[in-house]
């Protein structure tokens, strides 16, 4: 207490700090405030950014040379080759779908509460948890990027871009899940094992570890109800594409995927995923309005 | 759009909450009505359940009230609710602080949230950190804090964004009390230096003489209001507490000798008389029991909260964090 004179100087009923802006400025602003504390609590977690990194390598370095021996892809494609943009979606989904799932945390622990008070909107809450997880996930998925020459993909920046533009798009539709799952669970002990149950068959249901040609029509159609499909497909659409592939490796390693027999082109697959996130950060956003 | 500059800080009219739960409606607050002075320290009293909490939540704007109005810093708590969070600093009973980051991130947060320039940020994180004598740990985790660092940051943050009133919902409790008078020390600084208003709820009767006024609640009700000297005057009896060889044997003489009577509260005989010292020599010739200590003490506002709800702050909570310092809420 030796810090008397230093004290705030009194004035009387002072004006509060602070701007008063125009509503979407302001909106906008809290919005990148909440964002950027998922990433600096991620820079501040060590332990985190590593097992971040060290799992999706262990998917496609383990997990794909294992069943590389298994699997015969037939041709120049190596299974690895095959398997890495669903290794890219699947090490994302987790991390994206935990970012989510933190919004549990922040009420356990009583931050929600710091966030609830201050004089900025719900919306903002959930857009800047929203964005900050798919930014986190997003940018672990860089790491393994930077691998893609391992697996015989080449360094294009067309395609890397591409794959970064959809990461986030999958890593968004994934942390906005979780959000709205937060908005209703509102224990550790539930969120953990209810958004696992939601992971694991999105994720294989997603095509990220096997071709989708030649299902089964139930599970045929369990993978077009999947919006993760939509990221999967693009992205090894992508990927492939930039490989010289014959006709024959093309068609079973990249079907074409069908609506009642319509082509779905990659960018309406693409789209399909934009609208399902934007419903479900909306629908969240709604819930927690009206829930908190 | 002005600053209400002379009003009061906090102006409280008819305010009720009403729950339901199942099909029966609670009411936790009962229509109360309050009035702040800006630059006041004003305490809230009561055991749990008073209503005490939920009062706080719809002055802070986490909670609307059913009907009634409350204005805090000039605005409508309800329509011009933005800016009266703008105005107001709240330090929970309930720590809300990200353990993950630093103490200076944890206050720069705050000040980005409520749209301080960096500028300005800068400076009153600077400010605020040397206020709470916490300067030389902004850059530690807060995970590493004791329990009175964090409660510090606290209320440190809560002043960030200069408000013009600072609520604080049992800011000591589960602390030791050397870390208790250092927070009062902090609170007494604020008061001296700036204008701001601080409404403070408490368990704890001492700290409530730290206070301009205090108001008891109790039932969802407030049951009196004014300085903790006019309370305590008011009520206008010493009270005597003796150790004796036979209690019951004692209280029946007291009865009958002095007409007055007696209970045992903690292990003690106690009366309340309106001149305790004149009344110890009769105690002493008249009762005929062994007398092994005998105190006088003028009223204090644990006599003052017993007057009005009929309870000591303790019986009230039970085993609860007034009893003992390590239950409190985390």
């Amino acid at each position: 207490m030796t810090t008397r004179e230093t004290a705030v100087t009194a004035t009387p009923a002072p004006a509060p700090l602070g701007e008063v802006r125009s509503d979407l400025a302001h909106e906008l602003r809290a919005t990148w405030v909440v964002m950027r504390r998922e990433l600096t609590r991620l820079r501040q977690d060590r332990a985190r950014m590593l097992t971040m990194l060290l799992q999706p390598v262990l998917f496609i370095f383990v997990m794909g040379t294992g069943l590389a021996s298994i699997v015969d892809t037939g041709g120049d494609v190596s299974f690895q080759t095959f398997l890495f943009p669903g290794v890219l979606a699947t090490s994302v989904l987790f991390t994206a779908a935990f970012a989510g799932i933190s919004l549990v945390w922040d009420r356990e622990f009583g931050f929600l509460r710091e966030m609830m008070v201050a004089p900025i909107s719900r919306s903002a809450i959930i857009w800047g948890k929203c964005l900050g997880g798919a930014v986190v996930a997003t940018a672990q998925s860089l790491v393994l990027l930077a691998l893609v020459g391992t697996v015989g993909i080449p360094y294009s920046p067309t395609l890397l871009l591409a794959l970064v533009g959809c990461l986030f798009l999958g890593s968004l539709l994934l942390t906005a899940l979780g959000v709205l799952l937060s908005t209703r669970i509102k224990t550790i002990q539930t969120a953990m094992p209810v958004s696992q149950l939601l992971i694991m068959p999105m994720m294989f249901l997603s095509g990220a570890l096997f071709p989708v040609s030649g299902l089964p029509d139930w599970l045929a159609v369990l993978t077009r109800l999947n919006p993760l499909t939509y990221v999967v497909q693009p992205m090894r659409h992508l990927t492939l594409s930039h490989l010289s592939l014959t006709a024959e490796e093309q068609q079973r390693l990249l079907p074409v995927l069908t609506w009642w027999g319509w082509e779905v082109p990659v960018g309406v697959q693409l789209l399909t995923v934009a609208v399902i996130t934007l419903g479900l950060v909306t629908l969240a956003a709604r819930v927690f309005r009206t829930t908190e | 759009m002005s600053d209400a500059v002379n009003g009061p800080a906090i102006e409280v009219t008819g305010l009720t909450k009403r729950y339901k739960t199942g099909d029966t409606v609670v009411e936790a607050v009962k229509g109360i009505d309050l009035r702040v002075e800006t630059g006041q320290t004003y305490g809230f009293l009561g055991p749990n359940g008073a209503g005490k909490s939920t009062t706080i939540e719809m002055l802070c704007t986490i909670r609307n009230p059913t009907s009634g109005t409350a204005r805090v810093a000039g605005y409508d708590v309800v329509r011009e609710r933005d800016q009266v969070r703008r105005r107001i600093g709240l330090v929970f009973q309930q720590q809300t602080l990200d353990l993950q980051l630093t103490a200076e991130q944890n206050l720069r947060f705050h000040a980005e949230l409520y749209g301080l320039s960096r500028a300005d940020a800068d400076r009153r994180i600077d400010e605020v950190l040397e206020m709470v004598a916490l300067a030389d740990r902004r850059s530690d985790t807060v995970q590493k804090f004791s329990g009175g660092m964090k409660r510090r940051l606290e209320i440190a943050r809560g002043l960030v964004h200069a408000p013009q009133v600072l609520f604080l919902d049992e800011p000591t409790i589960g602390l030791d009390p050397q870390t208790r008078a250092a927070i009062w020390a902090y609170l007494h600084d604020l008061r001296r230096t700036t204008e701001i208003t601080v409404f403070v709820t408490t368990h704890y009767m001492d700290e409530a003489e730290h206070c301009d006024r205090i108001a008891i609640m109790d039932n969802g009700e407030v049951v009196v209001e004014d300085t903790p000297e006019a309370l305590k005057s008011s009520i206008g009896t010493d009270r005597i507490a003796l150790r004796t060889d036979d209690d019951e044997l004692a209280i029946a003489r007291i009865r009958e000798r002095l007409g007055v009577e007696a209970g045992v509260h903690e292990g003690q005989v106690t009366l309340a008389v309106a001149e305790g010292a004149q009344v110890v020599p009769r105690l002493f010739t008249e009762l005929g029991v062994g007398i092994r200590s005998v105190t006088v003490t003028r009223p204090s506002l644990d006599d003052v909260f017993l007057t009005y709800t009929g309870r000591t702050i303790r019986d009230s909570e039970g085993a609860g964090p007034a009893g003992s310092p390590f239950a409190g809420r985390r």
